[in-house]
């Protein structure tokens, strides 16, 4: 930094002098309410999530099955032109462990978070969403099989939470 | 896929929520001074810059003209002058004001810009007009701009 | 050479990076602003533009925050532009500050960054939620740190990473900022310190993240003409690419950011750069967490995909190995105010480039370095290309 530069100007303030009310400052909260509009497609998502059923837009010239859907393939940059269903079970992408809820405050039992990629749809095309019944979490491994456990049909809203959890699978006796 | 004109939010399939925030705002280096000198002296202050020879009120740390850095320091007094104004009757949420409000842009004599404030202590209100700043006592006064309680007119 | 005019950079301005500093925004934006100017040596009135960064309205609190800042910017009665692409801010506002002078328009332009996250309290963090999708992912109780968690758990399976490699990163970068007088969080740590520091989000803890800040950085950019009369230093920018992904990051297979790479590709093609290693002297990539600086090593094609973990274990990217990495101590090190952080890089290539980077300079003559900015919901990349 230039050693021609002989003081860099910023007055640190600390928490606790804001606290000891030494330095004034102004508060102010402002209250922003929203009505989301879902759109076409994941309005039908939500729906079908209602009905205990995991829906996809397919597009007819990259091939692809997307999930979440969409109304327009943003590769292709054209409608997407049909639906179809995916199963409720997948694969872990990816996870994390966090202590961490939303607004930052410190959890003692962390929250499990995946992206999981769900069957039937084309490769790597995750949804996000937790990991429940899990016992030690250090034994989860990306490659895992998961299935959705649901709430019962007159819980459901048409929401994602419609979906509780991705629970893993039991290893399969035989294929 | 069909388009469809729809203008109240609720009746397409929507989703509620809020956006939380809360913000503690610092007054900045040249807005501490400023609350500082009205707090404790009672003082309203702009700061000069010297090559423009312009007054800011409220003070600021540069001058936007020149980039200068501006350390002079001015008391400009209690007393201005009505620039413009309004009078509310409706408050922030919308809801009816039990009894109007008047807000003016006050200029100070010898500075640029001016303060919104209130006017109180009359019913009428013109351009031009001479008001001066009602200040809270120094016990209720915390370093706001609302240390001034409002503006009335000068007698 | 693209465009009418060559673009240099002849000032550079950085004010102190804290979590909570004083000066209002626009107070932080007049002293970066300053700063420059007269490192330049010119006056305001010599500036026939303006362009400003600034990340999200959210943090400082302020509506329209761009145009709140612009007199701090030294905007008044100016051409004035506010771009904004989240983290990748900081590099990309010189790049549009680029556009001014190339396009032939104006021959001096003023860049500066802002950023205030101290305002939102309790902790800025919140704020960030509102970049997930309100509908299918906000209700699942999305904190900013899990996107960096997977995206890192991702990466470090791929390649088979372990944590201490990847904590070695944030050992460098924090020892380098020691010798940074803006730094915010310089400190001697270890491996075993990163380690062991507190679970945020596995396999994310506490010494592997940038803090957030407060601060403002700077630069004024002049045509080829007027740097000839002012400096006999200028330093040219001879690449500038920038890229986006879409917001689909669940599509995605993040252990690689695609984006980054086609951004360094196109300011490499403008640059005429054919092998990245070694012909790049110096660089500072984005390095919000410590896997990032390794992951967008991979990206701006410094080397092959999941070769960045040995080459940091070996001390290439050390100041005084074959090719230094973040020779500022990064995001890590000196702070976190998102726009003027990634500004805060230029800066550095700039005074590195200059040979006016005190205790932080790198050996050797290094005439050519790159700075890269990552934004968004893990979608973009910016990239510039500095040369002397």
């Amino acid at each position: 930094m230039s050693e021609k530069i002989k003081r860099y100007l910023g007055e640190e303030v600390k928490a606790e002098e804001i606290k000891e009310g030494k330095i004034p400052i102004e508060k102010f909260k402002p209250k922003a309410k929203y009505a989301w509009s879902a759109g076409i497609a994941i309005s039908k998502f939500l729906e079908e999530l209602k009905k205990g059923r995991i829906i996809a837009s397919t597009c007819s010239k990259c091939g692809r099955i997307m999930v979440p859907p969409r109304i327009y393939c943003e590769l292709c940059f054209k409608p997407t032109d049909g639906w179809t269903y995916v199963k409720d079970t997948g694969t872990i992408n990816t996870f994390s462990a966090s202590y961490l809820a939303a607004d930052a405050t410190r959890l003692k039992e962390p929250i499990i978070v995946a992206i999981i990629d769900l069957d039937g749809a084309s490769e790597g095309m995750g949804i996000i969403h937790k990991i429940g019944e899990v016992e030690d979490w250090k034994q989860l491994k990306i490659g895992m099989k998961v299935e959705a456990v649901w709430k019962p049909p007159e819980e459901r809203e048409g929401a994602i939470t419609d979906i509780k959890y991705f629970k893993p699978v039991k290893e399969a006796a035989t294929l | 896929m069909s388009i469809e004109k729809i203008t109240n939010p609720f009746d397409a399939r929507h989703w509620i929520g809020h956006m939380e925030a809360d913000y503690m705002y610092t007054l900045g280096v040249v807005g501490e001074r400023f609350f500082k000198e009205l707090k404790e002296n009672g003082r309203i202050m702009g700061t000069r810059c010297p090559h423009c020879s312009i007054v800011y009120v409220p003070p600021r740390m540069y001058c936007e003209r020149c980039f200068a850095k501006l350390e002079e320091w001015i008391d400009v007094g209690k007393k201005g002058t009505i620039h413009t104004f309004t009078i509310a009757t409706i408050e922030k949420d919308g809801k009816k004001l039990e009894k109007p409000v008047i807000y003016a842009l006050i200029k100070f004599e010898g500075a640029h810009g001016g303060m919104i404030h209130k006017i109180d202590e009359t019913d009428t209100v013109c351009i031009g007009m001479k008001v001066e700043a009602v200040l809270k006592s120094p016990e209720e006064r915390k370093a706001s701009i609302n240390d001034i309680a409002y503006f009335r007119p000068t007698k | 050479m693209y465009g009418k005019k060559r673009v240099a950079i002849v000032g550079a301005g950085l004010t102190l990076f804290r979590r909570r500093l004083k000066e209002t925004g626009k107070e932080l934006a007049y002293e970066a602003a300053k700063m420059a100017l007269d490192a330049a040596g010119l006056e305001l009135r010599d500036i026939q533009s303006v362009v400003m960064g600034t990340a999200p309205d959210a943090f400082d609190g302020v509506h329209m925050k761009g145009e709140y800042l612009a007199d701090g910017a030294g905007a008044y009665h100016k051409p004035y532009t506010r771009v904004f692409v989240g983290g990748g801010t900081g590099v990309f506002t010189p790049l549009a500050g680029w556009w001014h002078i190339a396009s032939g328009q104006f021959d001096t332009c003023l860049v500066v960054c802002e950023e205030k996250m101290s305002s939102c309290y309790p902790h800025p963090q919140y704020a960030f939620t509102t970049i997930f999708d309100p509908i299918l992912e906000r209700p699942i109780g999305m904190n900013l740190i899990w996107i960096f968690a997977l995206e890192m758990q991702r990466y470090m399976h791929k390649h088979n990473i372990k944590k201490e490699h990847i904590a070695l990163v944030s050992v460098k970068n924090k020892g380098n900022a020691l010798d940074h007088p803006c730094a915010q969080l310089a400190a001697r740590i270890t491996v075993d310190d990163v380690l062991n520091s507190e679970i945020m989000a596995w396999p994310v803890q506490r010494l592997d993240v940038s803090p957030t800040s407060d601060g403002g950085a700077a630069l004024v950019l002049v045509s080829e003409d007027v740097a000839k009369e002012i400096t006999d230093n200028p330093v040219w920018i001879d690449g500038v690419g920038w890229c986006i992904d879409s917001t689909h990051w669940t599509n995605r297979d993040l252990y690689y950011p695609d984006y980054v790479e086609y951004a360094a590709r196109m300011a490499y093609k403008m640059a005429g750069i054919k092998n990245p290693p070694k012909e790049i002297d110096v660089a500072e990539p984005y390095d919000p967490f410590d896997y990032k600086e390794l992951h967008h090593m991979e990206g701006l094609l410094l080397c092959k995909k999941g070769e960045a973990p040995k080459l940091t274990a070996e001390g290439v990217t050390q100041r005084d190995g074959d090719l230094p990495i973040n020779p500022s101590g990064g995001l890590l090190g000196v702070g976190n105010p998102i726009a003027a952080a990634g500004l805060m890089k230029v800066c550095e290539i700039f005074w590195q480039l200059r040979g006016e980077a005190g205790k932080r300079q790198i050996p050797g003559d290094p005439r050519t370095g790159i700075a890269q900015a990552w934004g968004d919901l893990m979608q973009y990349g910016s990239v510039i290309v500095l040369r002397r």
